[in-house]
């Protein structure tokens, strides 16, 4: 068992009178990918910001390899960022901007200049060593600020945002390359966003946080496919919520009343409790009784048609303030105001926390 | 009638720009006199007068002393300025709304008040009259202006840079060695080049600072002590020069910032 690289352990941070995180302790695995995800305000920046030593925490301690990092400065800390503005020093050259970390720990200008060329046509840009900053395109720039961060090799990389700035093909295409950079150097990165399909698509690890605290975290298959909270049923990909009440429990299964009819699980739970269902898009089925749970009759509100699926929403006709959002083939015929039957596997019911 | 108004807002034009640089116009023109009175009609243009005032030692060594006092003065306000204008941009003080408000008061107070307020100090302090004096001076009206200017241009969007600088292992005095001044550069030589033309023709404070050595606009009041001729058209005309040339830089740095 080896320590983590990085351990966050019970970190809390107050701004003002205002608490951004609430008691966060995280560790980090020497070379995976972490994604800290959550919407704006959700204290996933300023957990960044405490990692790469630009904010010090009101309470709580931060371990790098080992090492009480809590107040060290984020020059004297073996993490670099790539900010989300890029922050590249507009008055120097693409490879001055490299070579700077370096220059800094006193490495000769011949050494500077082999290396910052290394990394840069390690992110693709190496004919770009003479350029200056303003001659670049916003993805080039993102390649600039990541060699730059990632000459000096530090020991973590974070990226705050990191293709925030770019439109939607080059966020896409830049992804794939962040991921292939990523395990070409080695080098753990935490990368913090608020697009779910970023973090689906780059995180070994995927953080989901809301209001200052950690909502779910493991792989991104087991958040998606089993997400701990309502929270996260709905942030990470999109979910129906069933809120319900458990009414029986014995061997091991609970029968769950909710207002489209009662749902039994294959759970243990204690009888009398609230529970909140939640349901992936694509489980639902509308029409047909397809499923082995039964959940009622609802009238379809909205068809978008998204390419390669059809996005449907639809009103419970038992509960009008329950919306089921449901994902049918490109080739199904459903209409607005048809009133169809849904339901749905039991397996694929999730049990979620408030 | 649209002709009328149009004829009209000509003249209105000309009479403007008449009144503002008439006097300059007529300076220049009979500093280039060649008789020994600047008043019409016109006798040159001779640069005989010119040759008067650059081979006059008093008026040279007072030209020196105004560029040296320019310089130097103009140098250490923009330091001074560039420094506190990055405290205040940079640093959460108590009472900073207040302190950039002192900071910047001396620009609304008149040369005669500062001066005299320095007269009285120096005084009091043992310090003599000299071209030291005038240039501490010249720091305490130029030094608010050079805050101002580079305060205002210290955006937010150079945190992050300065933050990068520091990520990558920088100490504090090369993040403003290397990244704050020459990101600033434009803000910094603006400020400089404006101090120098403040400084370069400032009179009160210089009249009332300095006894033997002194600066250019006070040795031309000398000069005019004992009535006009051509030979004060000239050394005016230099003085003007010079002062067009600074606003010029300024004016040249300012532009380059907005277009980057």
């Amino acid at each position: 068992m080896t320590a983590p690289l990085v351990d966050i352990s019970s970190v809390s941070h107050r701004f003002g009178h205002q608490t951004v995180l609430k008691n966060v302790s995280l560790q980090i695995e020497p070379g995976s990918y972490t994604i800290l995800l959550g919407p704006s305000g959700s204290g996933k920046t300023t957990l960044l910001s405490i990692l790469g030593g630009f904010v010090t925490p009101s309470e709580g301690k931060v371990f790098i390899r080992g090492e009480d990092c809590t107040s060290v400065p984020p020059a004297k800390r073996p993490t670099t960022t790539v900010f989300q503005d890029y922050a590249l020093f507009p008055h120097m050259s693409v490879g001055s901007n490299v070579g700077f970390g370096l220059r800094m720990q006193g490495v000769d200008a011949t050494t500077r200049a082999a290396r910052a060329r290394e990394a840069l046509a390690l992110v693709g840009l190496a004919a770009a060593f003479d350029k200056k900053p303003h001659q670049l395109s916003g993805g080039q720039r993102q390649r600039v600020a990541l060699a730059r961060a990632l000459v000096i090799e530090p020991a973590v990389l974070l990226l705050d945002e990191p293709l925030g700035a770019l439109d939607l093909k080059l966020r896409r295409q830049m992804q794939d390359e962040l991921k292939a950079i990523q395990k070409r150097v080695g080098t753990a990165f935490i990368h913090v966003t608020h697009d779910q399909e970023e973090a689906m698509a780059l995180a070994d690890h995927c953080v989901v946080m809301n209001d200052g605290r950690i909502e779910d975290e493991g792989p991104p298959e087991r958040v998606y496919a089993r997400p701990a909270t309502r929270f996260s049923a709905t942030f990470m990909g999109e979910s129906t919520i069933l809120p319900g009440t458990v009414t029986e429990a014995k061997n091991r299964t609970s029968a769950v009343a909710t207002a489209v009819g009662q749902v039994s699980l294959p759970s243990a739970l204690a009888v009398g409790s609230a529970v909140a269902l939640g349901i992936r898009p694509e489980h639902l089925v509308l029409g047909a009784i397809g499923g082995t749970a039964r959940l009622g009759t609802a009238r379809v509100s909205d068809v978008v048609f998204q390419g390669s699926f059809k996005r449907v929403l639809a009103v419970s006709v038992e509960d009008p303030s329950l919306q089921f959002i449901a994902r049918l083939p490109a080739t199904a015929t459903v209409q607005p105001g048809d009133m169809v039957a849904v339901s749905c596997d039991t397996d694929e019911i999730i049990l979620l926390t408030d | 009638m649209r002709q009328i108004v149009r004829v009209a807002s000509w003249l209105y034009a000309l009479a403007v720009y008449g009144f503002i640089f008439l006097p300059v116009v007529v300076l220049v023109l009979f500093s280039l006199q060649a008789t020994s009175f600047p008043i019409p009609p016109f006798t040159g243009p001779s640069l005989r007068w010119y040759n008067a005032v650059l081979s006059d030692p008093r008026l040279t060594s007072a030209l020196v002393n105004s560029l040296l006092v320019a310089s130097i003065s103009s140098l250490t306000a923009v330091t001074l300025g560039f420094l506190s204008a990055w405290g205040f941009a940079r640093f959460v003080l108590p009472g900073s709304g207040l302190l950039r408000g002192l900071i910047t008061l001396p620009l609304t107070v008149s040369y005669l008040i500062i001066g005299m307020g320095l007269l009285v100090l120096f005084n009091w302090a043992g310090v003599p009259k000299s071209l030291l004096a005038a240039g501490i001076g010249h720091v305490v009206i130029n030094l608010p202006l050079c805050f101002a200017i580079i305060y205002s241009q210290m955006g937010d969007h150079q945190i992050n840079i300065e933050r990068a600088a520091r990520d990558l292992g920088a100490p504090e005095w090369k993040v403003l060695l290397l990244i704050t001044v020459p990101v600033m550069a434009p803000a910094i030589f603006a400020g400089f080049f404006l101090s120098m033309t403040f400084s370069w023709d400032e009179f009160v404070i210089s009249f009332l600072l300095t006894r033997f050595d002194t600066t250019l606009p006070v040795e031309i009041w000398n000069l005019l002590r004992s009535g006009l001729n051509p030979k004060t058209n000239a050394v005016g005309s230099l003085v003007f020069a010079v002062s067009i040339i600074l606003v010029v830089l300024f004016e040249l740095t300012l532009l380059r910032r907005r277009k980057a």
